[in-house]
């Protein structure tokens, strides 16, 4: 693997497993009192972030000083892609740097793809507009799997906008990929335009799948949609769509619930669903970080021992 | 025979819409003096083993005079066109400021007037191309316009779309029409369909070009205007001009060489140069494409050549310009990917275009006595298309290393040869 732009770019289940046994050494890693390795040490990874994010860039960031990396946050203004900067520049200048992996979200789907033709660096795809955020769909299964063991054969409802939503578009695939039978619920405005070739199901009654499931997907419900006419109102969504109170108690008691955050509560999640002991959703951010470690060392770390030998003298590159 | 400064194109196989002969072509004082075997003069030009046939003529040009000249200029462009064949070429009224009015009319006509092909200006429908108000088309029309549009965009209120045909058909020109319903399109960057599912890019969906060919096709049945469809690119739309043509209705159309060859599946590099409104549409709308060629329902091959600059190109899909250079690649990928006859091939590529233009009396032809615009082809010669090396100040051809057959050769402009052995003379 070069570049992860997507979730195909991991090589099916065969690609994801070894990103999941990697993971596993890494959550041991993090568990210790200096959740530190030194397997990327000498090496640069920079975020570029045209669109804002908290968690996932922090959840990265973690991820490579864990690695013993070195960092650093190229700030995207948002003026400068208002000016329509050309991507190309920006990315080359970057790597004039010295840069090994260069980590990217921005909101126009594809941005990460053109990208990766113009550096060598390796470019790890952040989320990019409706398309795809391969690292929350392995932390997804990462999470799912602690809970489930395996995936193969399992049902996840993936409910919401799954029209505007990368995580969808990469869960679909990576849930998918590992054996899992995947339901989609959503109100016709929200599902994309066209669902040939995917292989799910789709369902607009909530109800009646959250009985078969076992783990319910939701995704976050933007209060845009309702200007864009795809829904009357927020109301109307969560009386029919949302994860309320009532509508838990149809999940199975071996049930579990996700959402990629962050949530409107009250919206697609009742509070109280949110800190129920079935939520995985706290498990998820947590595994973020393991689960970007594993990637950035298959990407980076090729050769170099994941746990080292005792420290001997070695020669550094410098940055 | 021989008749000072006069030259022979020699050699070569006669195509016109009169039909095929191997001939040779006199031209003297800009004009076809003779058409016959045997010919001879002061200057020849080698055609054998090629195709004579009347230069090329393209109904949509996109020359980005004024307002853009970073990206293409008049003088630019129409060597291009030259180098494609090209002896007319209609240039499109999106510039800066728009071709609304007498004044950049006459600005780019006359800009035109020393370009190696003739340049003709359309005429917007609407001020600014804003789709709200009249532009004065009477004035335009008396300058020479014979096509008025505001393409880029299609004319959007059905109410104004109905007063600019009526007024349009008391001034006996034509209204072309970009069809594109853009409430439906909105925010749209490619065709909605499976590949804009997956790559998670908003569509446009067919149906917002087709809305819009079904209401041109009644205003045409209630105010007997001429309408021509730009840039045909789905299957409906072929189906529904077809429908129009056969019930008697003054209607015509045209599709672009990347919407015979090319499909939606492109987009999935992201590479913006894909990108083109209408969109790249299902292979499907690229078989009934080829089939309203194939049967004249679409009588005309336009290029809608649209330079834009490569860092306009390397913006985001989302952000980038959609448009295709098309002049120099037009012929070749019409005779490579089409498989109809040369004749009717040149037909769409020339006396067709030429008629619905107005400007049959100078181009479309290779009679006696008539202007000398001529393109000579080779029609078996394999080339690699390579946007930096064309004439274009911009190199977006989404053919960049595709193997085409058929070359021009010699172009001829009013007598002058403006091209010869692919080399532009000016």
């Amino acid at each position: 693997m070069r570049h992860l732009l997507g979730v195909a770019d991991l090589g099916g289940a065969e690609g994801i497993e070894e990103v999941m046994r990697l993971t596993d050494s890494f959550v041991e890693v993090s568990e210790r009192a200096i959740p530190r390795v030194p397997a990327l040490r000498g090496k640069t990874v920079a975020w570029l972030f045209y669109e804002d994010s908290t968690r996932t860039r922090l959840s990265f960031e973690t991820a490579a000083k864990r690695l013993s990396a070195d960092t650093m946050n190229f700030s995207v203004s948002s003026s400068s892609v208002k000016k329509g900067e050309s991507l190309r520049d920006t990315a080359r200048t970057i790597e004039a740097m010295g840069i090994d992996a260069i980590v990217v979200r921005h909101a126009s789907a594809g941005a990460p793809h053109r990208i990766a033709t113009w550096v060598d660096a390796a470019v790890v795809n952040a989320g990019d507009g409706w398309h795809e955020h391969p690292t929350q769909a392995l932390l997804d299964i990462y999470t799912l799997r602690q809970r489930l063991g395996s995936l193969e054969g399992r049902h996840i409802a993936i409910v919401g906008d799954i029209k505007h939503s990368r995580v969808a578009r990469s869960d679909v695939w990576a849930f998918t990929a590992m054996g899992a039978r995947v339901t989609l619920v959503a109100p016709p405005t929200l599902l994309p335009p066209s669902l040939e070739g995917w292989p799910v199901t789709v369902s607009q009654d909530l109800d009646s799948v959250l009985s078969t499931v076992d783990a319910v997907y939701l995704l976050r419900m933007q209060h845009e949609r309702m200007t864009e006419a795809l829904l009357p109102s927020l109301r109307e969504y969560t009386a029919c769509f949302g994860l309320t109170n009532q509508r838990v108690e149809l999940l199975r008691d071996d049930a579990w619930v996700m959402h990629p955050g962050p949530m409107n509560r009250g919206v697609e999640i009742a509070a109280d669903v949110a800190d129920l002991p079935r939520s995985l959703i706290l498990d998820q951010v947590r595994n973020g970080v393991a689960v970007r470690m594993a990637v950035l060392y298959l990407l980076l770390g090729a050769g170099s021992d994941l746990v080292p030998p005792p420290a001997t003298p070695k020669e550094d590159s410098v940055v | 025979m021989s008749e000072a400064g006069s030259l022979v194109i020699k050699g070569g196989r006669v195509v016109d819409a009169a039909g095929e002969r191997d001939a040779d072509v006199i031209v003297v004082d800009g004009l076809i003096a003779a058409v016959g075997p045997g010919l001879s003069a002061d200057r020849t030009l080698d055609a054998g083993g090629c195709i004579v046939g009347p230069g090329l003529v393209d109904l949509h040009s996109h020359l980005r005079e004024p307002g853009k000249e970073e990206a293409e200029t008049i003088a630019s462009g129409a060597r291009g066109a030259a180098l494609g064949g090209y002896t007319a070429v209609l240039a499109m009224p999106n510039t800066t400021p728009a071709m609304d009015s007498a004044a950049v009319v006459r600005q780019v006509v006359e800009i035109g007037r020393t370009a190696p092909c003739d340049v003709y200006a359309s005429g917007a429908i609407t001020v600014g191309r804003n789709g709200e108000q009249l532009a004065p088309m009477a004035e335009m029309a008396a300058l020479g316009v014979r096509i008025f549009t505001d393409d880029g965009a299609g004319v959007q209120d059905n109410g104004l779309m109905r007063r600019a045909m009526e007024y349009a058909s008391g001034l006996g020109v034509t209204l072309a029409q970009h069809c594109e319903d853009d409430a439906l399109c909105g925010g749209g960057h490619m065709h909605e369909g499976e590949w804009s599912a997956r790559l998670g890019i908003p569509g446009q969906p067919a149906e917002a070009e087709e809305l819009m060919v079904m209401r041109d096709i009644a205003l045409a049945r209630l105010t007997g205007c001429r309408i021509h469809f730009q840039h045909l690119s789905t299957a409906r739309s072929v189906e529904m001009v077809r429908t129009a043509i056969a019930s008697g209705l003054a209607v015509s159309a045209e599709a672009t060489p990347h919407h015979f060859t090319l499909t939606h599946a492109e987009c999935q590099s992201y590479d913006p140069i894909f990108k083109v409104n209408p969109p790249l549409r299902t292979a499907q709308d690229v078989a009934a494409v080829k089939a309203g060629l194939a049967d004249g329902t679409i009588a005309v091959i336009a290029t809608d050549h649209a330079p834009h600059t490569p860092e306009t190109k390397e913006l985001p899909f989302d952000q980038a310009p959609p448009g295709m250079l098309g002049l120099e690649t037009a012929l070749a990928l019409a005779l490579t990917e089409l498989g109809l006859p040369i004749q009717q091939v040149l037909g769409a590529l020339s006396w067709r275009p030429a008629e619905i233009i107005g400007v049959g009396g100078t181009h479309g032809s290779v009679a006696v006595g008539r202007a000398a615009n001529l393109c000579v082809i080779d029609p078996e010669v394999t080339w690699t298309v390579d946007g930096a090396a064309m004439a274009s100040r911009s190199a977006n051809t989404p053919f960049q290393g595709r193997e085409l057959r058929g070359k021009v050769r010699h172009t001829v402009l009013h007598g002058e040869p403006v091209v010869i052995d692919g080399q532009a003379q000016r």
